[in-house]
């Protein structure tokens, strides 16, 4: 790790004005400052600028950004009002890593991939304009949706993934001191020909809070994630599902992919090929199969695209309440 | 010799120490001063920790972690990967478990930090530790004062139904000898 200047702020227009690097759980920035892939000059530490409660709001829940991921996932009326989002969040790391790492830290979570943690290789994220050594080279956990031929790194999110399907709205404070509200679809920016872009930021910018919707949708969420083994793993393929249903009819239906994307993956035409269909197998594999199209498999990630397929069919039927 | 003094660290030291290793290395190493300052920035810090006020001057790159073990001398907490994935560091901060090796030392101002030295009590192992004993929960045992100190977390969050929910929030700790079922049996026991 190189040398830094640490700073503490005490309040959150402090920190905005500070120029630095955010630092809250360091599970994400610790990490990549250790491989020498992220070099701050300057770390402002926020852990103690309060930004931590869960409040209720009329329409849904407003979560601060320091909440930590265990604090959110364990929260009663999350666990109640967003069910998707409490499952994702402990489908993610393991209980020493959610106890520090903070929603504000999740929501800017950089990628697995390890070309970019691995400062021997080409990185177009990491060093923009160097090339990517992913593309022809281990693909296995890579996207296939939404990569460009400078970069194909999968977004590692669970949280985002339900954030996504629940349609949350990001809070963002601005060194001016002004609040701006950004719907997560448009926080995470696809790679396209600037991979080492990666939200919709202003560099002094900080995320105060996310706000989630508590719809009766969103009580019914559900997240499943396929990994390499059963716990403490990154997604494959995930998906976060939330169906509404009138008389065995689907009146609404959200979702969003996880383990596939280079940002969390939503696909509004699919979602809406649900409404008034019967809610079945067979409509679920149609709005799966319609989430899936254009995706690119590379050379060892083929299987991504019908393991991604069933991942949506399988979250659907969970939160329809159509046997799996 | 009192028995918790007896670390593992002082008898492969004594053992090795005066055949192999320099004599900078031997037994002394564990009150070894602080790295000198190496420049600018340098950070004057006080932890406390098992209940003791640690007053250092570190730099700010410093984990929580190094400063454990290199600066204070508290080589009980491992590191094995050093990247948040092992749980081998895992020490309590507040009373909840926490990768060591993931947050930096600064940080940590004011913040009660409780590592695997600080669970016996007058002498006493802690339960957990007995625990371990009895059911013969560790191979080499590199990886066991991260496990203990987040079985300890584990039961002080909520008591586990079962084996598999103790399996799952155990997964933060990783054992490579594959000690795993009698760590979840010494963890059954010291719920019940």
């Amino acid at each position: 790790m190189r040398l830094f200047i640490f700073q503490r702020a005490q309040s959150v227009d402090e920190a905005v004005n500070a120029q630095g690097a955010f630092l809250a759980g360091g599970t994400s920035l610790v990490d990549l400052m250790k491989l020498e892939v992220l070099n701050p000059d300057k770390v402002v530490d926020i852990t103690r600028i309060g930004l931590d409660k869960i409040q209720e709001e009329a329409s849904g829940l407003r979560i601060g950004a320091l909440a930590t991921n265990t604090d959110v996932a364990e929260h009663p009326l999350v666990k109640q009002k967003l069910p998707a989002l409490s499952e994702a969040l402990l489908s993610g790391a393991s209980p020493q890593l959610r106890n520090v790492a903070t929603v504000g830290g999740n929501l800017l979570q950089r990628t697995r991939c390890a070309y970019y943690r691995d400062l021997g290789t080409r990185c177009n994220k990491r060093e923009p304009g160097s090339g990517c050594d992913a593309i022809d080279g281990w693909t296995r956990m890579h996207a296939i949706l939404g990569g460009s031929e400078q970069c194909i790194a999968a977004h590692p999110s669970d949280m985002c993934v339900a954030l996504a399907a629940l349609e949350a709205v990001v809070r963002v404070r601005s060194a001016t001191g002004s609040d701006r509200d950004l719907p997560i679809a448009e926080l995470h920016l696809l790679p396209g020909d600037h991979p080492e872009r990666e939200f919709a930021l202003q560099s002094a910018e900080l995320i105060t809070s996310v706000f989630v919707p508590a719809t009766p949708l969103a009580a019914k969420s559900r997240y499943i994630k396929v990994r390499d083994r059963q716990a403490y793993a990154f997604a494959l393929a995930s998906c976060a599902a939330a169906v509404e249903i009138d008389g065995g009819v689907v009146k609404a239906a959200r979702f969003a992919l996880g383990g596939v994307g280079t940002k969390p993956w939503r696909v509004p035409q699919a979602e809406a090929m649900l409404t008034g269909q019967r809610a079945d197998k067979a409509a679920f594999a149609k709005a799966a199969a319609r989430a899936l199209e254009g995706a690119q498999p590379r050379k060892h990630n083929a299987f991504k695209v019908e393991l991604a397929k069933r991942a949506v069919v399988r979250a659907l039927s969970l939160a329809a309440g159509v046997a799996t | 010799m009192d028995e918790i003094t007896l670390t593992r660290r002082v008898l492969l030291v004594t053992a090795v120490g005066a055949a192999v290793l320099p004599a900078c290395a031997g037994v002394k190493s564990r009150e070894m001063p602080p790295p000198k300052p190496t420049g600018d920035g340098l950070i004057d810090l006080a932890l406390t920790v098992n209940g003791e006020k640690k007053t250092l001057h570190i730099e700010p790159r410093v984990t929580l972690l190094d400063a454990l073990r290199e600066n204070l001398g508290l080589t009980g907490t491992k590191k094995g990967c050093d990247m948040g994935q092992c749980g081998a560091c895992t020490v309590l901060i507040d009373g909840k478990r926490v990768n060591s090796c993931l947050q930096l030392a600064v940080q940590q101002e004011g913040r009660s930090i409780t590592t695997i030295e600080g669970l016996a009590r007058n002498g006493k192992l802690h339960a957990m530790q007995q625990a371990f004993i009895a059911h013969d929960a560790f191979q080499c045992g590199y990886c066991t004062p991260g496990q203990i100190l987040s079985a300890c977390a584990l039961l002080q969050e909520r008591k586990p139904a079962d084996d598999d929910e103790i399996r799952e929030r155990m997964s933060g700790n990783i054992c490579r000898c594959g000690a795993y079922p009698n760590i979840v049996a010494a963890i059954k026991e010291a719920a019940s």
